[in-house]
């Protein structure tokens, strides 16, 4: 089978294109598929996907903001990150926090953790208080999404009793 | 061990036992993680992502569970081995493509491997044969936790663990499970299932992952979410969705033999006799053949060879596979020829 697009070579890639329920074949040689391949990159990368997302309804103080946002470890701005789709290192997370947690929350639909820490990061007493609060709020989340509202009733609870728990020791 | 060394051996995944391995080929867990404050591999220069590699070449040497492996510098590799790792599913496409302060660290029995300086850091991969996701789990937490003395990860109370790119933020982690589906695909049933899949938020790739088409009725499904729910309630999602699919395949395949039984032999013994006898062969006839046979190995149509021995031939008669057996660059129609040799050389000797 020849390349449908050059005519010349041999079709070693065998692409399936799937558009609005339209499936459409397509047979490469190697060379003419590389080309495809990077202009659908160019067309629609993840990365223009995630930026999308990432500007979505801001209000133009924050738009503003995040304009001028940049790491002060790494270097890389936030407009870097809407390019790329890569943030670029551990601390960009703190620099764009206000700005990556509508990001996070529209990705996962939560933006709080509650899966496994680091052993040395549980290890401290506060640290697991903490995290329990953690998974508890992710449980009432949960609740609510599934308009379980008695069981969410006593999941707040739980949490309220857990955080003047841990107000009464610190204080 | 040398890469050479693993051409004799049967990766763990491709051995054809574990629950429910008439449907399920594998499974596979992955951690993304990430040293505090150096800058992600994409963004890091030079000298940085070199200190990554370093820092985890030392970090392995303290750790038990890694005295088995052997640490492979991607600058040290020529493309047919890189190639010949990417169909093993030792490491991804992408990772292979810059050489750059890369490694990928393999152990011995092909269950564990760790990309250095992927789109993280590190990626950690535990794959198991079979249904068998939970075994997986247990495997990379424990490597996770050995790794996390001896490295500083970034994690955040709030998001957990940071990775570069903010879809893997949380957890870091991805369960997949490789599916073959040829009854579903055959009764016309498989889109609807694709379909439904996706409204859950869960992602189907092909048998190369990200970007790959689906292939000989192969199908790998993997969460996306990894963010706001615990490491367990993922994979204990995915299980859930996996036996739903493994139950309509099965379904499918019965559906099949009481409506369909002649036909359905007719293409089995068919794509058999094609495999047994054909002297040229591309790698994408040989993938569709296979699956059918190994769909008639399931269905006991076909009695006199295993299901590890198909599992095999779907790897090795790969293009980097067939080129490092026979130790020299094979052009596109020598590939063809020498895969049908291999074929039936193998499906003779397993009778």
């Amino acid at each position: 089978m020849l390349c449908d697009v050059c005519g010349k070579n041999t079709a070693t890639v065998h692409l399936t294109e799937i558009i609005d329920d339209q499936m459409s074949e397509l047979h490469l040689c190697e060379e003419c598929a590389r080309k495809k391949s990077s202009q659908m990159e160019q067309q629609f990368g993840l990365s223009d996907l995630l930026a999308g997302l990432a500007d979505i309804e801001k209000p133009p103080q924050e738009e503003k903001e995040s304009n001028v946002a940049k790491c002060p470890n790494c270097g890389m701005s936030y407009k870097d990150f809407k390019k790329i789709g890569r943030l670029g290192c551990s601390e960009c997370y703190s620099a764009f926090k206000k700005f990556l947690y509508p990001l996070l929350k529209r990705i996962h639909g939560s933006s709080i953790h509650c899966g496994k820490c680091p052993p040395k990061t549980g290890a401290t007493k506060a640290n697991k208080k903490k995290m329990d609060i953690q998974q508890l709020r992710c449980k009432l989340q949960d609740a609510i999404q599934r308009e379980a509202y008695e069981e969410a009733a006593i999941i707040r609870d739980q949490i309220r009793q857990l955080q003047e728990k841990e107000k009464k020791q610190e204080g | 061990m040398q890469l050479n060394d693993l051409l004799s051996h049967t990766s763990e995944w491709l051995k054809g036992t574990g629950p429910h391995s008439n449907i399920v080929i594998s499974s596979r867990v992955r951690f993304a993680r990430n040293i505090e404050k150096l800058p992600f591999p994409h963004w890091a220069n030079k000298r940085q992502s070199k200190q990554v590699l370093d820092m985890v070449e030392e970090a392995m040497k303290n750790i038990d569970y890694l005295k088995k492996s052997t640490l492979f510098k991607l600058a040290d590799m020529d493309s047919l081995d890189k190639q010949f790792l990417v169909e093993r599913h030792l490491m991804s496409y992408e990772h292979a493509q810059k050489s750059d302060s890369k490694a990928v660290i393999i152990d011995s029995e092909e269950i564990v491997s760790i990309m250095i300086n992927e789109e993280d850091h590190l990626r950690i991969q535990v794959m198991q044969s079979g249904f068998n996701l939970f075994e997986a789990y247990n495997i990379i937490n424990r490597i996770d936790d050995c790794l996390a003395e001896e490295l500083s990860f970034a994690f955040s109370e709030d998001w957990g663990y940071l990775t570069a790119c903010p879809t893997n933020t949380g957890t870091g982690m991805r369960g997949s499970v490789m599916l073959h589906l040829p009854g579903l695909v055959m009764t016309r049933q498989i889109n609807q299932v694709l379909a439904a899949i996706a409204k859950l938020s869960f992602a189907t790739r092909g048998l190369y992952g990200e970007g790959t088409q689906a292939m000989g009725n192969f199908f790998q499904i993997s969460n996306q979410i990894a963010l706001g729910r615990n490491d367990t309630e993922l994979i204990d999602n995915i299980n859930g969705l996996i036996r739903q699919i493994i139950e309509q395949e099965n379904q499918a395949r019965n559906l099949l033999l009481t409506q369909n039984r002649a036909l359905l032999e007719d293409k089995i013994n068919r794509s058999y006799g094609i495999l047994k006898s054909a002297r040229i062969i591309s790698s994408q006839e040989t993938t569709e053949l296979l699956s059918l046979v190994r769909l008639g190995v399931d269905l006991e149509i076909i009695k006199d060879i295993n299901r590890r021995i198909i599992n095999e031939l779907f790897i090795i008669t790969q293009p980097a596979h067939l080129q490092k057996m026979e130790n020299k660059k094979l052009n596109q129609n020598e590939r063809d020829i020498k895969r049908a040799e291999l074929i039936r050389n193998r499906l003779e000797k397993a009778l």
